[in-house]
Formats: C-alpha cells, structure tokens, sequence
C-alpha cells in the first residue's frame, strides 16, 4: 500500500521534479540563480503568464482551449490605458471596464462554442485576430503611454517586499484552487471535460459551464494584459503575441490532459514556473534568446516525456 | 392490469418517426411494479427507441406514459429523473477521472455550509453507505479509471439507487461481464425485484433473459410482436418472435473435410498472460476457443496475429516454423484477425465502407501511389454484395452501420487479402440475433473454401454450435479439448473454471 502511494506520489510530482532539477541546475552554473533577489524576479516574470495560465486550465479541463488569451492581453491592457488616460475615466475606472471587456469577449467566445456549435479551436483562433485587430485599431499601432503611479504600481510595486503581480498570482491561484476543489462549479467543470453527455444527464448544464469557462479564461487574460501593462509603463499594440502558447505549455506541462477532465492548479503554477525559470537560468548564463527558443522546446519534449513514462508504469 | 393489481408503468400507443424510418409504430409496452421486465428484439427493432422517450432524451409523436396511475409528461431526462426513472446504459457513462462517490452524486451534490461548496465528507459517507448496502466492495473515493466494468456496473446501479429510481433501465448491462460477475448483478437485480423496484432488462442473450426475468416483450420493426410471462415460452419462440424464423437456422453448420494442418502453435507465452499453449489448427476447418473473461484468450490471438512478443515456444504455419513479431507479418502469411473490440481496434468509424474495406489490399488498387478509385469501387461492392452488407452506398460512413454490418466490413477487408488463417475474437458480440446467423453462415462458407478459422467466443451456444473442435482456455492454459460430438456445455465450463466442478458458480 505504501509503496503504491508513494509511486503514486511520484507519478503526480514528477513535473515538480523536473522544475527542481531545472532550477538545481541553474543553481550550480549561476551563483546568481540562488539569490532572493533574483527568485523574486523569477516569480514577477513568471506571474503574469501563470494568472493566464490559469484561466487557460479551466479551459482545457473541460477539452476546450482558448488560443485568444494573447490578443486579449493586449487589447485589454490599452483599454485599460486608453481608457483611464484618454479617455478619463481614471485608473480604477479603466482598469474596471477593460476587466468587464475581458470577461464580455470571453462569454462570445463561449458563446461561439456553445450555441454556435464551433470547435473551441476554431472560435477563439478567430478571436485571436479580432482582438489583435481592435487593439491595432484602437492604439492607431502605436504605444499609450502616459500612465500613472497607481496604474503602475500594481505592474511594478511592491508589498512586503513582495512584488504586486506575484501578490496577485496567489490570490488567484488560491481561488481557482479552492473553486475547482472544493466547489459544485469546479467538480462540474472536471465532469464537463470527462464526459459531456453524462453530465447533461445529471442535470448539470456543460454549455453553462463553458461559457464560464471561457469568461473565467477572459478575465484572466485580462488581467494577465493589465498587469503587462503596468510593468511596461505603457500599452504596447503589439504586446503579448504569441504568449498562448505559454499560457498552453503550462498547464499541459503541469500534467492537464488536452482531452479535459484531468488537471490542477499546482501543476499549471508548476509548469508555468519551468518556463519561467528556464528563461530566466538562460538569460543568467548569457544564453542567446535565439537558442533559448530551441532549449525551451527541448526541455517541454522531455518533460511532457518523463510524464508519460511515469504515467504509464502505473 | 390496473394499477390495484401492480400495473407501475404503461407506455399507451407510442409511435415515433425518423426521417425515411417508422422506428417505433403503435407500441404498448407495460411493467408491473416489483418485476424484472425482459425488452428483446433485434438490433433496430426499436427497443432504444422506447427507452429513449421513457427516460426523456426523445420525444414520441403519438402516445402517452402512465406512471403509477398518472399520466406524466416526460420531456427530458431531468423529468424522467423526477419521477424515479433511471436508464444504465450499455456504454457506461460514468466519468473516468471522478471519484466513485463524485460520480454517485454528480448533479446532487451535498452543500457545504458555504453555498457552492460541496461537503465532501457527507459525499463520502452517504455513497460508502449505499455501496455498502448492495454488497458492492468498492471504495467511494476511488477513481472510477481503476474499476473493473464489472465494478462499474454496480456504481451505475447505486447511482441510479440514490436518485431514488423505482424503475432502472438497463441497456445491455451483461455484455461486458463474466459469468460470475453477471451472476452478481443477478443477484442485486432480484433483490432490488424484493424491495419493490421495477428493471427493465434489455438484452441480447436469451439465455439470461430466461435465467433473470419474469416477463418479456418482444418488438420488430418498431412494433410491437407481443408480451408473455416468461414461464410461457421458451427460447424458441421468443427467437420466432424475435426474427419471425426458427433457431433451427441459427447454426448453419456445414460439414466440411478435415485437411491439412495450417497453423500450429507449440508450448506458445507472451511472457505475460499464456503460460504454454499448444494447438493445431486445420485448413477448413473451425476451432472455437471457450473460457472466461481473463482466461488469455485474446492474449493468444495477439500472440499468433504479432501483436504481442513469442517469449518462448513457436508458431509454425503450413509446418514451418515462423517467426511473426509483427501483425504486418502476420498478415503477409496470410493471417487476418477480426478483433475483440471493433469499433476500438478494428474500424475507421469516420471513414466510408468503401474505404473501410479496401484499406488493406490498397496495393491492389492503385498504381504509382496513386489510388484507382474506380478498382476500389469495384472491389468494395463486391464484397459489400457477397458479403450481404447492409450499407445505402458505399461512400457510407461505416459509424451509420449496424454492429453486424460493421462486423462483416472488418471481416470483408481481410477478405479481400484471401487469408489462409482468420482470427475472429468475439465476432458476434453485440450483434442481433439475425446477424450473427449471417456471419456465422459465412464462417462456415470460409471454411469450406479451405480457410482455417480459429474463433474465440464467450457465448457457448455459439461455441458449441458453430464449431469443428473446441479448445477451452484457463489461466493462460489450454484445459480442455472436444470434438463438436463431445462438448456439452457443462463440459465446457468445468474446463473453463480449471476443472474442479465445485468451483463451477465460483
């Protein structure tokens, strides 16, 4: 009994081991690495990509995906600056509507899916260029600067000596925890990505689920797109291409099975910190960003590898 | 029956139409409180149809439901749910990565004091308790992912126990079960029968509608043929019923001359599950291998087909000795095999008959790589015509199929290769009954025209009446070997529980 616990174990930490590895190795060639001061940046570049990861989670757990999350970064981030600079409205005021902006195009996502009947593949790759269009659109492709102390400090301030956006993470990360553990909607969203029709048979409603799904990975992005914002001192039209494919990596990395109904929010933190740490421990030992990118891929393979080995000698 | 005397559900005058189909005509169907009511007929015979707009996923366009007296209107499962009807499905639809106890109450979970939240220890609790009372040994907090299907079975009846359901459907509940486990679910089923609840039992295998029910009502084509106590006929004519022919046609047998040996195995392991296995088998002829679920007898068809490794012993094919090591091999010495799980292992669902049933002599049909769609056609439809496939057309989906015409698709592709030697792991199951006379009529064909045929088959009817010799399987072993004169069921069984006859309900 024991021994199968702790294989068991073994079986659902085996990516928290590579992160170990990963960061024992930065450690000994880095004497850098292993320093407060550099963890914590770690953890701030990690931050923003986790919350989204996050959101990416409920998505894929219910066999859905959210390829929109980059573009509604950024166009949530120059709402959110357009808004309270040119527009007025104030910090807390912009913020508030790019927020409700995030979670809005995440319902028609959802939507999309759900009473359009699209692959979610499909809706929210569409999405993707839509959203990257308003943004372009809406900052004329070019930056929103001009921001001030109170937008910026929740990109770049501190608490505690703690940096904002990691603050955030673990709020975020806590609730989404919680929600998917302890919560009818978080069981209905495992029972939604296991089987559908066996849940629409237990009088639940997938489509609602998904549609909250799509608007919980909406406020993420969001968010993630508010804090990116923030950090940069300004609204870039061109922020965050590509990013959903980390948003992605991490979850699937932490061990969420792309078929739904498999998944946790310790193993997208886990994952989404592989990355984070892989970039950092690169920069650290002068690795070119060029080879970064052939690494980084390399370092997925293997890890998305030993999981399934230890997967399969259960 | 009124419902003083016990009358619990009356489906009155149903019809239902699909397009271009009368799948349900002018059906009353009736179940008495406290019975097990046995539902019978052949596949597309309208039994799904019926216990679609019992439990709500369909609406009839004639006819209405009686239950308990009242008339009800039944427009979802949710409804159906309400008035204490449950449907088990054959394809279990518990969710793999839930909890057992997760999976009981899904959709009723109990809240926490905190609203929202799911007060997991009472979740737990309760479920333990209700396995508990129906004897099933099944810990609520396991992953339903490590269950047998047996196992999964009784979950699916305690789930249906705690929406408090009155009258449980079961679609096929036994086609997945051992002997034994079937015989648990027996047991459960006659005492849920003691405690007043009303089972309908749908299933393909007469032999336990008789064992198990106390009616049966038989449909056709979407009517209605007739209900009877079960104590009034017998399998005969509820075959009559069913197929409106005799089971004398059942087991076409015919005699064919035994010829030289084709494939012989000796003292064959795969290391894993076959523990020294010897056998001949002859061209023209059809062996049956009998055992239980876990006996190893798919172990043995995938050791011979390549799909498992030879860790000791050999394979010797028209008495020389072969090494296969790869099902390509296998079939490059004239080796098919049909397998156990069609839909999983042996069919392109989303691809046309036409594809289906050339995929593997695509060689004959193309040239420079290129397919001769109109070779293909050709080669398809005549297998489709000598085969008897039921099909619209050929560019058909084969998902659309019924189980015996996509049975008789896997069977037409190795077909088309001429095999020497064909494999066929529990070829019939599933199948309705006039189907599996159609392919067992071509087994037979096969055989006289000089294939040897290895079948395996966990229905010993059909062991018993479609094979030349039978061998019997247990642990991994060969425990038992008759000619078609000397096996009797009995015989059969002994073997297939190790020979010990006390052992036999064990």
């Amino acid at each position: 009994m024991s021994l199968t616990k702790l294989v068991e174990t073994l079986r659902r930490s085996s990516v928290f081991v590579i992160l170990l590895l990963i960061g024992m190795i930065f450690a000994v060639s880095s004497p850098e690495f292993l320093t407060v001061s550099n963890l914590l940046n770690v953890a701030l570049q990690t931050s923003i990509i986790a919350i989204v990861a996050i959101g990416m989670t409920f998505t894929i757990l219910t066999a859905g995906i959210d390829l929109s999350v980059g573009s509604l970064m950024a166009l949530c981030g120059a709402l959110a600056a357009g808004l309270s600079v040119r527009q007025g409205l104030g910090t807390y005021g912009g913020i508030t509507l790019a927020l409700l902006a995030g979670m809005g195009l995440g319902l028609i996502n959802g939507l999309l899916i759900v009473k359009g009947d699209m692959p979610p593949f499909v809706a929210t790759l569409a999405m993707l260029t839509i959203a990257r269009g308003l943004t372009l659109v809406y900052t004329e492709g070019r930056p929103i600067a001009g921001l001030d102390q109170k937008f910026i400090f929740w990109g770049t301030g501190q608490l505690l000596g703690i940096p904002m956006p990691v603050i955030l993470l673990t709020v975020i990360a806590i609730i989404a925890f919680i929600v998917l553990r302890y919560t009818r909607f978080g069981l209905y969203v495992y029972a939604t990505g296991g089987n559908e029709e066996t849940t629409r048979l237990a009088g639940v409603s997938p489509d609602r689920i998904k549609l909250a799904v799509y608007v919980i990975s909406g406020f993420t992005a969001a968010l993630g797109g508010i804090l990116l914002t923030a950090r940069l001192w300004s609204a870039q039209p061109n922020a965050a291409v590509g990013w959903e494919l980390d948003a992605i990596a991490a979850p699937v990395l932490g061990g969420t099975s792309l078929f739904g109904g498999v998944g946790s929010i310790g193993g997208t933190l886990v994952g989404a910190f592989i990355i984070g740490v892989l970039s950092n421990g690169l920069n650290l030992l002068g690795v070119s960003s060029y080879y970064q990118q052939v690494i980084k891929g390399i370092v997925f393979i293997l890890a998305v590898m030993l999981d399934l080995f230890t997967k399969r000698q259960r | 029956m009124s419902a003083a005397n016990g009358t619990f559900l009356r489906m009155e005058h149903v019809s239902k139409a699909f397009p271009g189909v009368q799948a349900l005509e002018d059906v009353t169907f009736e179940v008495a409180r406290g019975e097990i009511h046995a539902l019978v007929g052949e596949n597309g015979a309208g039994k799904s149809t019926l216990m679609k707009i019992l439990t709500g996923a369909l609406l009839p366009d004639e006819g209405h439901i009686v239950l308990r007296g009242q008339p009800v209107n039944i427009s979802n499962p949710s409804d159906a749910q309400a008035l204490g009807i449950s449907m088990i499905h054959q394809e279990l639809a518990l969710i793999p990565y839930l909890t057992v106890g997760q999976n009981i109450f899904l959709g009723r979970e109990p809240e926490a004091k905190l609203p929202g939240f799911i007060d997991w220890g009472s979740l737990y609790r309760e479920a333990q308790a209700l396995l508990d009372r129906l004897n099933v040994e099944v810990n609520a907090r396991t992953e339903v992912s490590n269950l047998s299907i047996a196992q999964q079975q009784m979950v699916e009846v305690a789930k249906a126990l705690s929406l408090n359901a009155d009258l449980i459907a079961m679609d096929e509940p036994t086609s997945a079960l051992t002997r034994r486990e079937t015989e648990v679910l027996f047991e459960l089923m006659r005492s849920l029968k003691s405690q007043g609840v009303s089972i309908i039992f749908i299933s393909h295998r007469l032999e336990e509608v008789f064992q198990v029910a106390d009616r049966v009502t038989v449909l056709r084509d979407g009517r209605l043929i007739g209900t009877a106590p079960i104590s009034e006929l017998d399998e005969d004519q509820v075959v009559h019923m069913m197929v409106g022919r005799d089971l004398g046609e059942m087991y076409p047998k015919a005699q064919t001359e035994r010829q030289e040996v084709v494939l012989e195995a000796i003292n064959l392991e795969d290391g894993k599950e076959l523990r020294g296995v010897s056998l001949k088998l002859h061209r023209g002829e059809i062996v049956g291998v009998a055992g239980l679920i876990g006996a190893g007898r798919t172990a043995l068809a995938e050791t011979l087909f390549g799909v498992r490794p030879v860790t000791a012993g050999e394979i010797r094919i028209e008495g020389k000795p072969v090494k296969i090591g790869s099902p390509q091999r296998a079939i490059e010495m004239g080796m098919g095999l049909v397998p156990e799980d069609r839909k999983l292992q042996g069919l392109f669902l989303n691809m046309a008959v036409r594809e289906n049933i050339v995929l593997s002599a695509i060689r004959k049909v193309s040239a420079w790589g290129f397919v001769k769609f109109r070779e293909a056609e050709r080669l398809a439809g005549e297998f489709v015509r000598k085969l008897g496939i039921r099909t619209p057309s050929l560019r058909q989906r084969v998902r659309n199929l019924s189980g015996g015409n996509q049975q008789k698709v896997i069977i037409a592709r190795w077909l088309t290769l001429q095999p020497r030697i064909l494999i066929l792991d529990e070829p019939t199951r599933g199948i309705d009954v006039g189907a599996k006379a159609e392919i067992h009529a071509l087994m037979s064909q096969l055989a006289q025209q000089g294939v040897g045929v290895l079948m395996i088959s966990s229905e010993l009817p059909e062991v018993l009446g479609v094979s030349d010799r039978i061998i019997v399987m247990h642990e991994g072993r060969i425990t038992g070997r008759f000619t078609r004169e000397e096996a009797t069921q009995d015989s059969i069984m002994r073997a297939a529980t190790g020979g010990k006859e006390n052992n036999v309900a064990d």
